[in-house]
């Protein structure tokens, strides 16, 4: 019984890396870019969140609301005037300047808001439980992963079912031929990227509910995201979900066995999908 | 005066210049063909009127006004649509879709929809769901019309549509072209096959090495002055 609790904690968990992994997977699958600043981006969001609720009283929900157009803002103009400029044949600009971004993001959170460790506050809703039988499952897992369910629904609805969608997906073929179509490039991946910081939003907010944060821990989420994404198959939307599950799993029943494996179990998670199936679990038939 | 209209247009790719000062035009309703070798030029030409490739601010017009330095997406909104050489669909995209990716920078309505395409080319009603890659090249290459009609231009680029295709397939497409024109476009059709260009056009230019060497109406033009205008006189 205590390994099917331990199972069911770790998808979860899984629901909260598929969140973190989302938006990275996003905007890989359209601009090829891998923006190395993306766990910076989450830890800022998590600031922004925090300033919201500290300075106007507001609860994280209702602060999210507030922090979603504002990163959506953040993200239309950072690839409109940043990393746009980056994009090209060569994959090397893009990585050194989100790397370069991902520093800049740190030390500037570090200067306005110190090294010490911050969590948004909680209420009864974050520590309430359910009882599924013998199970008890936190309240704020389950939001974290029904959050996790509907974006990858909500991203795909988009990708599938309108316009905007068809554009996403003709650029990411052909940008050349989409200008052609009356489309521009560089406004999509804006948009693109303003869409990616909106769901970075959303696994800010869980991330500052269910845990401390400090500016220093964005490396870490980027890389469960980025494996994540590995494992599911780049650019595949619900192979990042089963990505993020599957880190998720890795890490609890790691840590059921011995608490010092939880985050190494993870990486060798990571590495036997890697060895087993390179492209990943779902690999998009066209790359 | 002219609807569309080039003037001493050069255009290369780095240092390699391919149009040394090209002069066309194209009449509003009128039907021009571009002939020429492999190349001549002529891509590259679809591709700068098209505005792939950046000119000179004057060295395009159209409808009166210099597009020379428009993007792409705007010089499609304004109404110049491209075929681009090759098809080039979109393979994450349907068949519908790609056809629907079309109006994407559309203005207001016209006569082309998803309805009057699939009445125009009736195979593609059957094949909607299909992706648009898996379909024969004859197929494809109707698609890649109708995406381009799908914005309602009223100058419609053809590079190439007959590239690779069997000639009845060949006659299947240029079957098409009384419709296009009826619903109000002019057309500027790329073709190695003169026969074929000959048939459709009511003007042809010929190009070489960058620079237009013959220009007239298929009548008017011998076979011999075609001949040398393709292949460089006296050679």
């Amino acid at each position: 019984m205590i390994w099917i609790d331990t199972v069911l904690q770790g998808i979860l968990l899984g629901g909260l890396y598929a969140l973190f992994a989302a938006g990275l997977s996003l905007v890989f699958g359209i601009m090829r870019l891998v923006n190395l600043a993306h766990g910076d981006l989450i830890v800022m969001g998590a600031y922004l969140i925090l300033v919201l609720v500290t300075l106007l009283g507001l609860p994280p929900f209702a602060a999210l609301l507030i922090a979603m157009p504002v990163m959506f803002c953040l993200g239309w103009g950072l690839q409109k005037f940043l990393l746009n400029r980056t994009l090209g044949d060569d994959i090397l600009p893009p990585l050194l300047v989100t790397f370069g971004l991902s520093v800049v993001l740190q030390n500037a959170l570090l200067e306005t808001f110190s090294a010490d460790s911050q969590r948004l506050p909680t209420d009864a809703l974050t520590t309430a439980s359910l009882q599924v039988g013998p199970i008890a499952l936190g309240v704020m897992p389950l939001l974290t992963f029904a959050s996790a369910v509907l974006v990858i629904v909500g991203l795909n609805q988009l990708f599938y079912r309108t316009s905007l969608g068809r554009a996403f997906r003709a650029t990411s073929d052909d940008a050349v031929t989409a200008s052609l179509m009356g489309i521009r490039p560089a406004n999509i991946f804006a948009t693109a990227t303003g869409i990616a910081l909106v769901i970075v939003t959303i696994a800010a907010l869980y991330l500052g509910l269910r845990a401390n944060f400090d500016p220093n821990i964005g490396p870490a989420r980027l890389i469960y995201a980025f494996e994540a994404v590995i494992i599911g198959g780049l650019g595949s939307l619900w192979g990042t979900l089963a990505g993020g599950i599957i880190i998720g799993v890795a890490q609890t029943v790691g840590a059921a066995v011995n608490p010092e494996w939880q985050i190494l179990s993870g990486h060798i998670a990571f590495l036997i999908v890697l060895l087993v199936r390179p492209r990943g679990l779902f690999p998009r038939a066209n790359d | 005066m002219a609807l569309l209209q080039t003037s001493g247009l050069t255009a290369g790719y780095g240092d390699f210049q391919a149009l040394f000062g090209v002069n066309i035009e194209l009449g509003e309703a009128e039907t021009v063909a571009i002939i020429g070798a492999n190349g001549a030029g002529k891509t590259t030409l679809m591709r700068s009127i098209a505005g792939v490739l950046r000119n000179e601010t004057s060295s395009v017009r159209f409808d009166g006004a210099d597009i020379g330095t428009l993007t792409a997406d705007e010089i499609v909104t304004r109404g110049v649509a491209m075929v681009p050489e090759g098809r080039r669909l979109f393979p994450s995209l349907s068949v519908e879709e790609n056809l629907l990716i079309g109006a994407y920078g559309r203005r207001g309505g016209g006569h082309w929809t998803l309805e009057t395409i699939y009445g125009l080319f009736p195979i593609l009603a059957e094949r909607r769901h299909s992706p648009g890659t898996a379909l024969s090249g004859g197929q494809q290459q109707m698609v890649a019309i109708g995406r381009a009609l799908m914005s309602n231009p009223r100058v419609l680029l053809c590079d190439e549509i007959s590239l690779g295709l069997a000639p009845v397939v060949i006659k299947d497409i240029y079957r098409a072209v009384p419709a296009i024109k009826a619903a109000g476009a002019s057309l500027i059709v790329v073709e190695q096959d003169i026969a074929q260009a000959l048939a459709v056009a009511d003007r042809v230019y010929c190009m070489m090495e960058g620079r237009i060497t013959l220009s007239g109406t298929p009548d008017s033009l011998s076979r011999d002055a075609i001949h040398d205008a393709y292949f460089g006189a006296g050679q």
